[in-house]
């Protein structure tokens, strides 16, 4: 039983790892927690359900191209509001995205309605594998799993093997040297964004069959992306995506054992309880700020 | 900045400065007394709901503004302070003031605790875990029944001493005087040596306690002043909402707290107030922009071809997110800021 428990929590966890990979990712480049994440990936979705669905179109095409939205979508945020902000210190930063996140949340709504519309996938929630010992998973769990550990590999192999890569790791590391040594910084920071906005836009397309297509159905995972993020050390790409993978099992695990009904507030107690022991998360590295 | 010379401290300290500002405070004073004469019952409630927003943003003010620190919880410090307030008064039958005190008491105990952890975080890692708090509490009353579950609570009539407040009018005085009363409360706090504390925790959290000022217990103590404010502003919320169920006090609801801090203007009680007020009627009349001479028009043309009729209430969050995000890039001091700059301008305009 408890294996199926874990099984399915690393389903779960997949979404919530994508989504804190998208965080920190952003967060390595600019130090602002990205608020606006889940409704970019939300309105990406959408984008993805007009081309699949009222298209027409072929999954395989209207799944790249709503990629492409998230990445020109990520980098317009950066581009249009964040670099000109008169003040760039973290609230005021902060609450850009929020207001990005309240105007992309008005739009979903002014045109495609409070309605919930159905994303239909190549992968069936209702198919399942049983893989020994009674454990079964659904296809979509297998196809959701499988998505987030070959796009992690991806960002992986990018961030250490490419040149824009490797540009982003050094302007994260210290922007003045990377300057010096002629990477556009604040393109960096753009596309950073666009990247992030990526990896945000697959999460939803993850989360969309699940729940329904409707324009809060990335609430939760964009703050439980958020928790397992902080939970894994918000530096550390690779502690987040344990972060988010531990998140989703403790969190079913909670739910069978003690609570179903509590299940929600697991994670942000765990994510006190954590910052309490240790302020930068599992992973992160413990900044000492000078004067 | 403020152009403003102070030659002593009393100066400083008192209250109202001059003639010219004893008479515009007396015209203020006069006209909210006379207000709800003068307006529609609708537009009483509004201004009373004005008055609860003012009362949150002074605390909000005190912890963003003042303090430096960041929550994304304030919702949850409402929430506590409403349903303590409610219950003490329907299950108990408590004395109405003495309730919504005790509700302001109970929300500074848990902003108390929250602000321990908080000593050790910082900038997103305070946003999330104060975020976090607000979402336990709101599910948290939600799923217990003793709360009344989803469907929420009816609040009782608030009455004390005879009089019963429960009318428009005697609640808008009840709500706007107690926030006059805690404004004034709020303006001596900074004034004073805590206030100057806090500021040096804000600007410089080693360079404070290098002088002297110790920082953990001004941190916790902004968060916990902070949180009384947001207790008493949820309990009187609450009388004047006439029922309350946790679905009002979303996430939503602590992000436009500090929405509210970030237009009004960081820092300042005359921020707190504005921001209230404009954040507050934008949110109640932005659903109904559509009846607006030419917007309204062009917008319902533009829903008619492009988007949907059903969802045009939804441009109220689109104009929201909008202010926020050109106030920021635009106007960093907020409403406060414009204001200052027009009392620059008379002050020196010849020039």
């Amino acid at each position: 039983m408890i294996s199926q428990i874990i099984i399915s929590g690393l389903a779960v966890g997949s979404v919530y790892a994508l989504m804190a990979l998208a965080m920190s990712i952003t967060y390595k480049a600019s130090e602002i927690p990205n608020f606006a994440q889940g409704e970019m990936a939300m309105i990406s979705t959408y984008i993805a359900y007009v081309l699949l669905v009222v298209q027409g179109i072929s999954f395989i095409w209207a799944f790249l191209f709503s990629l492409l939205f998230a990445l020109v979508l990520g980098m317009a945020l950066e581009f249009v509001f964040i670099r000109r902000a008169k003040e760039p210190n973290l609230l005021n930063l902060m609450i850009i995205t929020l207001g990005f996140q309240m105007v992309l949340y008005g739009i979903a709504g002014w045109k495609w309605g409070a309605d919930q519309k159905r994303l239909s996938m190549p992968f069936s929630e209702s198919e399942t594998y049983d893989l020994g010992g009674g454990i079964v998973v659904s296809q979509l769990g297998l196809a959701t799993i499988g998505t987030a550990v070959v796009l992690m590999l991806i960002i992986w192999l990018f961030l250490r093997f490419t040149r824009l890569g490797l540009a982003m790791k050094a302007s994260q590391q210290n922007a003045m040297a990377a300057r010096i040594n002629g990477i556009r910084t604040n393109r960096i920071l753009s596309v950073s964004f666009g990247i992030s906005s990526v990896v945000g836009a697959i999460a939803g397309m993850m989360v969309a069959p699940v729940t329904t297509l409707d324009p809060n159905m990335m609430w939760d995972p964009l703050l439980k992306g958020f928790a397992a993020a902080v939970l894994g050390g918000l530096t550390s790409l690779g502690g987040v995506v344990v972060g988010g993978y531990l998140l989703g099992i403790i969190e079913n695990l909670f739910g069978f054992y003690i609570s179903l009904e509590f299940k929600s507030v697991v994670a942000f107690l765990i994510i006190v309880i954590v910052l309490y022991v240790r302020p930068s998360g599992l992973f992160g590295h413990h900044y000492v700020r000078k004067v | 900045m403020p152009a403003e010379m102070k030659r002593s401290y009393y100066e400083d300290v008192q209250p109202l400065k001059g003639g010219p500002a004893r008479v515009w405070f007396a015209m203020l004073f006069i006209l909210l007394i006379a207000a709800p004469f003068l307006v529609k019952s609708y537009y009483i409630y509004v201004m009373s709901l004005m008055a609860v927003n003012v009362i949150v943003a002074l605390g909000m003010n005190l912890l963003v503004g003042n303090t430096g620190q960041i929550s994304l919880g304030h919702a949850g410090f409402v929430a506590i302070g409403a349903y303590t307030s409610v219950m003490l008064i329907s299950g108990a039958g408590v004395f109405f003031p003495l309730a919504l005190l005790a509700g302001g008491l109970l929300a500074a105990i848990f902003g108390f605790i929250l602000g321990i952890p908080a000593l050790r975080l910082e900038g997103p890692y305070l946003a999330i875990a104060t975020l976090g708090f607000g979402i336990a509490v709101t599910i948290t009353i939600g799923r217990i029944d003793l709360f009344g579950g989803h469907m929420g609570l009816i609040v009782p009539k608030p009455e004390f001493a005879g009089i019963d407040f429960s009318g428009d009018r005697s609640l808008y005085y009840l709500v706007t005087g107690i926030a006059l009363l805690m404004g004034f409360a709020m303006r001596n706090i900074l004034k004073s040596r805590l206030g100057r504390a806090f500021h040096a925790v804000r600007d410089s959290e080693i360079a404070a306690s290098t002088l002297g000022v110790n920082v953990a217990s001004y941190k916790t103590l902004s968060f916990a002043i902070s949180a009384f404010y947001a207790g008493i502003a949820g309990g009187l919320w609450a009388f004047v909402l006439g029922f309350i169920n946790p679905g009002l006090f979303s996430f939503i609801l602590s992000i436009l707290f500090l929405a509210t801090v970030v237009v009004g203007g960081l820092g300042t009680i005359l921020g707190s107030v504005l921001g209230a007020v404009v954040i507050t009627f934008l949110n109640l009349q932005a659903e109904s922009i559509q009846f607006l001479p030419l917007i309204g028009d062009a917008l319902v043309w533009i829903s008619r071809s492009f988007m949907s009729m059903s969802g045009l209430p939804n441009v109220s969050w689109i104009l929201t997110g909008l202010i926020l995000i050109f106030i920021v890039i635009f106007e960093p001091l907020g409403l406060y800021g414009i204001w200052i700059r027009i009392k620059i301008y008379w002050r020196t305009w010849p020039f």
